[in-house]
């Protein structure tokens, strides 16, 4: 059972966002990983990934997510990262963010790496998604860098005022 | 034009750096943004061609006429 939180790095994104935003030299020190998020897409595609050191066709994840109305499932394999959500994008409520939540135990070990994620976007309208997503990379090595990333192409921009809050967990 | 950055922070030194991307980082985002595309597309037909035959199967259970495998298929847990 974890006993203890700290704080390891923030990031905020600026001005014309950012494509991408990695936290890099993770130390190997705890014993799990947290990451809170923030986010919002700077245009209309919604879906973000995340993958660990460097990208690879590693990844796989299950996820349910429903928008209020209905509910479905779907999984992906040998990915390049974990799909995280649909998250908030210039179709919802101006100014409003999606809030994630990351989970990664035994990230320092040689196992392969497991990882759970809730999303929920806001949106004052109709719809608004919630997700769950259980996700596998594969590698064995120490997670030392963590990547976030739009799947909409390489203009899509986290919208500034994004952040990420990185913590590291110990067992003891 | 300028490629699109990457925001990276250094969590040993908390030094923050904004990096531009590679060509080759940009078009694997943009391959990856084709297959999500793609993906995205097939699971809404595939939503899409279930709710329809739903919709049948329904409509002719209520006029009384004989449903086709696939649409029975929609009702049989």
């Amino acid at each position: 059972m974890a006993n203890t939180m700290t704080l390891i790095s923030s990031v905020n994104v600026g001005a014309g966002g950012q494509a991408t935003i990695s936290f890099t030299s993770i130390p190997s020190t705890y014993t799990d990983l947290k990451i809170i998020g923030s986010i919002r897409m700077a245009n209309t595609s919604g879906d973000v990934g995340v993958y660990f050191n460097t990208a690879a066709t590693d990844s796989s994840d299950k996820n349910v997510f429903s928008n209020g109305t209905s509910a479905a499932s779907d999984n992906h394999s040998a990915q390049q990262s974990i799909y995280i959500a649909p998250v908030n994008t210039t179709n919802q409520t101006a100014n409003t963010f999606s809030n994630m939540e990351m989970y990664i135990p035994n990230y320092a070990g040689s196992n392969q790496k497991s990882v759970s994620i809730d999303n929920v976007q806001e949106n004052n309208g109709t719809a608004a998604y919630s997700t769950l997503v259980a996700g596998l990379s594969t590698k064995t090595a120490a997670i030392s860098s963590i990547t976030f990333y739009g799947y909409g192409g390489g203009t899509v921009s986290f919208a500034q005022y994004t952040n990420f809050y990185l913590y590291g967990i110990k067992n003891s | 034009m300028a490629n699109p950055t990457r925001l990276e922070i250094n969590c040993e030194t908390g030094v923050e750096s904004i990096i531009e991307l590679t060509d080759a980082e940009v078009a694997q985002m943009q391959a990856d943004a084709q297959a999500a595309e793609a993906r995205k597309a097939e699971e809404d037909a595939a939503a899409k061609a279930l709710a329809n035959l739903k919709a049948s199967a329904k409509a002719k259970l209520i006029a009384g006429k004989p449903l086709t495998a696939e649409e029975a298929d929609t009702l049989v847990l």
